[in-house]
């Protein structure tokens, strides 16, 4: 921007969140002296319609070319002011904010002069980022409407069918030799006690009709390319390659359960199984006849400090399979050795109570002191230590069922790094925010949903599909996206094209050029800055977070001006 | 007076700042010594920054990021992040600057509490050590 800068400087009250521990006028004040500041105002509640008003009015009034809205924290408020900018005709880019109340008003509290301090300096730092704010282009990009869905279970199945029903094209890509995954392990679903493949069955069955969804069974990911609207995906069906051209993609990769060799006698006394191995025995039918006295273990291998988290659907599920044995013959005993019995929400309460109703004993045990399993001349046996009744119990079992923990899959960590989104500390994909964000990954275009994100029940992991797939279905609908402009550039003439930032960009968003210098795609490029801080030439800076920028805070920071 | 250091904080995006904003959500209380420049990813600021930082009369620097290893919103920007600064504690140390002026934390966005205790940590101790000699030598440079 050629033109002088007129800065418009606006302070917020924030009620008495910050008006009641800093001198709201006396920062005005001491604004309207700063370079290039040719207005200054305070306001009740800069964030009101009215305050937004009043900012749109004085861009006007006083031809204002840059905003500094002194308040609380860009996080959450940045966008706001940036759109009432936009409306009154600024970039959004010539915004900047000064977080005076959750980083100056609430933490210094009880001393209100060092605060009206250290506010004055907030805002004289955010004056001197904007006197180098320059407007800047968001790149439109084209976005192909199909989207690859990857996982075959229940959470791919729905959000595939989802993205079709949306009317978009589908590829569909499944690592085993048929659709279906975990559910066609299963007999039962709590808390309606639906049969599985009644569930399953039907998705299968619209996905292989559906003329949308072009599925690609026994396939894996083998590379990624490209960035939302246009992902080059290469395929391995069969040790076959192939490459596919989608706008969006879905991680739908489920989850794998635990096999707790070792555990409990698994894998040395026999008749010691996993509640999947149970489903199995109900499928099958006739071979539980016999049993008269069984008892499950719960968080057999997991809420350990090797795997911390909770499954979440075990305690329910064992309920429900507790409930089933006991009902099929009433004088089965049934027992559930629990650390803490985490049946959530209405539906699954009411299971406990439906269990202990019908007999189920639940029986809680000691993490210190875990339950001991035998083999006895029976079947196995099990010797349990109740503090609550400070006694140690001995039962002759004919079957004992472990209570596995769902764990990553051992491919998690490879297609992260394919698709360059993170995983979480348990192994499982990570979402872009808990709250605000909880389908889509920080990487525009790809979302998640199932157990790939966390273990989850079948309708939470159909909900989260459906999420997904209306997520991935905005930009694909739109066709076109603007991306955020805050992305590298590279001055060619300081470039001595080392390559150093080529070698650290995750996102292979810079290649050289035909004169062997650094060249950026921003609509690949993040926005980082890795690159630029790499340069040993100095030759990259990023948009809107600039080296002069950055350093006029700096020396703002430490220096009147 | 008492001595007031001065800090400039480099703070990421998404861990960090967040962090510093959850304190203040917290109400937890800590010195007002600290200057916080938001940037988008620990890995973003450049040895300059900081080298400039001290120059213009920073007594510390603070760069916080997400926690290693699996954090960074930008995959690996904090690993990029903590190898800098060891190298850049290593240079200090050859201009004669004490290294412990230059810190690195983890703040995750949950951990208001972390960094309302890491702010009192390290302005105490700057307190401690005291003002700064890389303020006479920036002045003997101007000289």
């Amino acid at each position: 921007m050629s033109e002088e800068p007129r800065i418009g400087v606006f302070v917020c009250h924030c009620g008495i969140n910050i008006g009641g521990y800093v001198d709201v006028p006396d920062v005005v004040e001491y604004a309207t002296g700063l370079p290039d500041v040719v207005y200054a105002e305070p306001n009740l509640y800069m964030c009101s319609s009215d305050g937004l008003q009043k900012i749109q009015e004085a861009i006007k009034k006083y031809e204002l070319n840059r905003v500094v809205v002194a308040s609380c924290t860009p996080r959450t408020h940045e966008p706001l002011f940036q759109s009432a900018c936009e409306e009154a005709g600024l970039n959004k880019y010539v915004f900047e904010m000064a977080n005076i109340r959750d980083q100056c008003s609430w933490v210094h509290m009880h001393e209100p002069e060092k605060a009206t301090q250290k506010a004055k300096s907030l805002v004289r730092m955010a004056v001197a980022k904007a006197r180098l704010l320059v407007p800047e282009e968001e790149p439109e990009i084209d976005i192909r409407p199909t989207g690859l869905v990857i996982g075959g279970g229940v959470s791919g199945l729905t959000s595939a069918l989802s993205l079709a029903d949306q009317g978009f094209k589908v590829h569909l890509v499944e690592k085993e030799d048929r659709l279906g995954g975990t559910l066609l392990k299963l007999d039962t679903l709590f808390s309606s006690n639906v049969k599985a493949s009644e569930v399953i069955n039907p998705l299968i069955k619209r996905v292989k009709a559906s003329t949308d969804v072009t599925v690609h069974l026994d396939s894996r990911v083998a590379d990624v390319k490209g960035f939302i609207g246009s992902f080059d995906v290469g395929i391995e069906t069969r040790g076959e390659p192939e490459m596919l051209s989608v706008g969006t993609i879905i991680v739908a990769t489920g989850a794998d359960y635990l096999s707790p060799e070792g555990l409990y006698g698994y894998g040395q006394v026999d008749n010691v199984v996993t509640q999947m191995e149970l489903e199995q025995l109900f499928k099958e039918g006739g071979r539980l006849d016999g049993v008269k006295t069984l008892v499950m273990i719960q968080c057999a291998g997991s809420r350990n400090e090797e795997r911390p988290y909770c499954s979440r659907v075990c305690c329910t599920e064992a309920i429900k399979n507790a409930i089933k044995l006991v009902k099929e013959n009433p004088k089965r005993d049934v027992y559930i050795l629990y650390r803490d019995l985490q049946t959530y929400g209405i539906e699954f309460s009411m299971m406990e109570y439906d269990a202990k109703k019908s007999g189920v004993k639940l029986v809680m045990y000691d993490k210190e002191r875990l339950p001991e399993v035998t083999g006895g001349k029976r079947g196995p046996m099990v010797r349990v230590y109740s503090p609550l009744l400070d006694e140690e119990l001995t039962i002759e079992t004919d079957m004992v069922v472990l209570s596995a923990p769902i764990i990553p899959n051992e491919d998690n960590e490879a297609l992260s790094k394919h698709l360059k989104v993170p995983l979480n500390s348990d192994r499982f994909f990570m979402e872009a925010h808990v709250k605000l964000r909880p389908l889509d990954f920080a990487t525009d275009g790809i979302y998640v949903c199932g157990t790939a994100h966390s273990p989850k029940e079948v309708a939470e992991s159909v909900s989260q599909a459906r999420g997904a797939a209306s997520r991935a279905g905005i930009p694909m609908a739109k066709g076109r996206l603007k991306t955020a402009a805050i992305t590298s550039v590279v001055d060619e003439a300081k470039c001595s094209g080392c390559g150093t930032c080529i070698e650290l960009c995750v996102y292979n968003a810079i290649t050289k050029n035909e004169r062997g210098l650094a060249q950026v795609t921003s609509a690949v490029c993040k926005g980082c800055g890795v690159c630029g801080a790499s340069c040993p030439e100095r030759a990259i800076t990023m948009r809107h977070f600039t080296n002069e920028e950055l350093e006029a805070q700096g020396l703002a920071a430490l220096k009147e001006a | 007076m008492s001595y007031e250091p001065k800090i400039v904080g480099f703070l990421c995006n998404w861990c960090s700042y967040a962090g510093a904003d959850l304190a203040g959500v917290s109400r937890f209380q800590y010195p007002p010594n600290l200057r916080v420049i938001r940037v988008m990813c620990s890995g973003r600021v450049h040895p300059a920054h900081i080298l400039e930082a001290f120059r213009n009369g920073a007594d510390g620097v603070l760069v916080a990021g997400c926690h290693p290893p699996n954090d960074c919103h930008y995959i690996s920007g904090n690993l990029k992040a903590k190898r800098r600064v060891a190298m850049l504690k290593k240079l200090m140390i050859q201009m004669g600057m004490d290294e412990r002026r230059l810190r690195l934390e983890w703040v995750s966005a949950a951990e208001g509490e972390k960094f309302a205790r890491v702010v009192t940590e390290f302005t105490n101790q700057l307190k401690e050590m005291g003002p700064a000699s890389m303020k006479a030598m920036a002045v003997a440079e101007d000289d």
